[in-house]
């Protein structure tokens, strides 16, 4: 981020992310939506990454894809509606918040499947490397997933095959309820590339603005070299798994530690030191933001359910 | 007697044998920082948490249960049981046979499913008539309290791979317990309200759905029996074709999709060894063939309701 309104602008695209969630366990608190999955204290990585993305570039996200969709553009008002369950949702209430694709954004397949994501990138790899155009494909994963088998699977297959794949890895310490110290001696996956020929890098997750330029980097080479590359942005999780979580079997001391780089705080802080934001410009950031999520709530609020036709409208092609 | 929660009966059935046995142990994704209890009782190797790997926990499971010990697999919601498939199909289910009978596998795999969360299809899919399907495995799918209880402890205590389900939607629901040892039997059905007009035969949450609609068919003069699988194989023949023989009516009840679902087999039956019995068609009500979905009211709309069933039956009862 060279300049100084994508810095801006990647701020306020974070707290976007921040309210929508904020939102959601609200809704969810006073019976209005489902659990879901947030993805509060990752906003930098999805916008680093995503703002680094061109047009014609596809997403594969998983459970806590919020970020990934915002970050690219997705209206929250049809979000909200499909977490609510509403017709107006992007999948028409099918979905719920756990796999929420938006094919006209590019982003598709998502899965809740942990690993689900991993096994269809290469597919999709495979159709941009076969017919054409400089597009990639960039597939969201956490380091839980990178547990399944299929992690290396997808990478192998990726590297043997040639295929435009930006692996991202979101290493967010946790694996639902399992700390990832407890499942893999290894810190962090990018030795797992290595191992299978796959160009690495990790990158601060918290530092929006390093993981835009690791991700620039990362995307320019996939789309000169059509090979696959993994990214492994280091970051945090800082709300529970799945709403409600009282996260009481969080170290408090680890929590405390990574609250303190809540990625929203270090732009701004970074941003106000280097005379690049007013407090004015905040409020008006907060302001927007909020009127956002109003409409957002009102939107899906006042969207119908979907007819009980829609179980069965798309099953079959 | 006691009155506790389905998900405190699990608790109670795992605590209690894994005192009983020294070689049952039990692991999971989470499984223990979710059960600190056991953990506590029980230490850190026999109640342990593990990496996102469902193939290799379920084939973990069923390796070591042919080698003497019984573990107890957690791989929480059933599709993700589909990554566990080769291990517990092709492993499990088969080596015992295919082996001369060299091995056994005493192990069980537990799993979610069913409406109620609104966490959609990949959640929420009840494919338990797959595992019916595979030789060498056991499936077992409870309706109350008392039943996740005594059933999850024969579960453990049978010397083959069992499928353990637990509908999602009864994980809060209250039952009385007996006090003391209870070890339900695998492979017997209870019928859970007599009746001599109609036969209801479900399992899981349904089976309350099927009660709810014999009360209202008892309003209309309608007596209906209730018939809880409680395991869906080995399946209960004899108590199947009881009611149907004395009954003459069957309305077979699930929330899993119709095609090749466990009312398809017991209609099988039901022709094959009580045609003679029958006085109408055996009807079937179950979920559509499609993905679950998320939206709380198509949610509630998949799963076959107590008006639905009640009419169905009534139209059985009247058309004859
Ligand atoms: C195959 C499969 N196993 C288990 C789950 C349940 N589950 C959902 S998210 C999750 C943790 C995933 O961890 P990670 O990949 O690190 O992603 P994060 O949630 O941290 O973003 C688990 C265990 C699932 N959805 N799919
Ligand atoms: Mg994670």
């Amino acid at each position: 981020m060279s300049n100084h309104h994508r810095g801006v602008e990647a701020l306020e695209r974070m707290m976007l992310i921040r309210a929508y969630e904020e939102t959601l366990v609200d809704l969810h608190g006073r019976g209005r939506a489902a659990g879901t999955c947030t993805s509060v204290g990752q906003e930098a990585a999805a916008v680093g990454v995503v703002s680094a993305l061109g047009p014609d570039d596809q997403i594969l996200t998983n459970h806590r894809s919020a970020g990934h969709l915002l970050a690219r553009g997705a209206d929250p008002r049809r979000m909200l509606a499909e977490v609510t369950g509403k017709a107006d949702g992007y999948c028409k209430g099918m979905s719920g918040s756990l796999h929420i694709a938006a094919k006209e954004l590019g982003v598709i397949l998502t899965s809740t499947i942990v690993g689900g994501e991993l096994a269809l990138a290469t597919g999709v790899g495979l159709s941009r490397s076969m017919l054409g155009g400089d597009g990639i494909v960039t597939c969201f994963f956490g380091d839980g997933a990178a547990c399944e088998g299929r992690f290396q699977e997808s990478l192998n297959l990726a590297a043997v095959w040639n295929l435009p794949v930006l692996y991202v890895c979101e290493n967010n310490q946790w694996q639902a309820f399992v700390h990832r110290k407890e499942t893999t001696l290894a810190d962090g996956v990018t030795a797992q590339a290595a191992a299978l020929g796959v160009a690495a890098a990790t990158v601060d997750g918290n530092d929006v603005e390093a993981v835009h330029a690791a991700a620039a980097t990362a995307v320019e080479t996939v789309r000169r070299t059509r090979r696959p590359y993994l990214l492994e942005a280091r970051t945090y999780r800082l709300r529970g798994h799945f709403e409600p979580d009282d996260q009481s079997y969080v170290d408090p001391a680890e929590l405390a530690h990574w609250r303190d780089r809540d990625p929203i705080l270090l732009q701004r802080a970074r941003l106000e030191r280097d005379g690049l934001l007013s407090a004015d410009e905040v409020l008006r950031m907060e302001g927007a933001v909020r009127r956002t999520m109003d409409e957002a709530v009102a939107f899906a609020e006042a969207s119908p359910y979907p007819g009980f036709d829609q179980i069965t409208a798309a099953v079959y092609a | 007697m006691t009155s506790m929660t389905v998900n405190d009966a699990i608790s109670a059935a795992l605590a209690e044998e894994m005192r009983r046995d020294p070689t049952v142990l039990m692991f999971g994704e989470g499984t223990a920082t979710k059960r600190r209890d056991l953990l506590d009782e029980f230490g850190p190797a026999r109640v342990r948490n593990t990496p996102l790997a469902e193939g290799i926990l379920a084939g973990t499971a069923a390796g070591a249960a042919a080698t003497g010990l019984r573990p107890v697999v957690d791989l929480l919601f059933a599709p993700f049981l589909c990554y566990a498939m080769d291990e517990i199909v092709n492993s499990a289910g088969k080596l015992r046979a295919i082996s001369g009978g060299q091995f056994s596998f005493p192990m069980v795999v537990m799993a979610m499913t069913g409406a109620g969360w609104g966490v959609g299809a990949q959640h929420n899919h009840n494919l338990e008539a797959w595992f019916v399907h595979a030789p060498g495995l056991k499936v077992v799918m409870p309706s109350n309290a008392a039943d996740f209880k005594g059933l999850l402890k024969a579960a453990i205590r049978d010397d083959n791979p069992v499928l353990f389900f637990t509908d999602i939607a009864l994980g809060y629901a209250e039952g009385e317990v007996p006090d003391g040892e209870l070890v339900v039997p695998l492979g017997k059905a209870a019928v859970r309200r007599e009746g001599a007009d109609v036969t209801l035969v479900s399992y899981a949450k349904t089976v309350n759905h099927c009660l709810d609609a014999a009360g209202r068919l008892a309003e209309q003069g309608i007596e209906a029996e209730v018939v809880d699988l409680r395991t869906l194989k080995p399946l209960d023949e004899d108590t199947i074709l009881a009611s149907v023989r004395k009954t003459g009516r069957l309305v077979v009840v699930h929330e899993a999709s119709r095609l090749c679902g466990v009312g398809a087999e017991i209609a099988a039956l039901v022709s094959e060894k009580a045609f003679r019995s029958l006085r109408a068609p055996v009807l079937r009500l179950t979920g559509p063939d499609a993905p679950a979905p998320a939206s709380y009211p198509l949610e509630q709309a998949f799963v076959p309701q107590a008006g639905a069933i009640a009419e169905a039956a009534a139209g059985l009862v009247r058309g004859a």
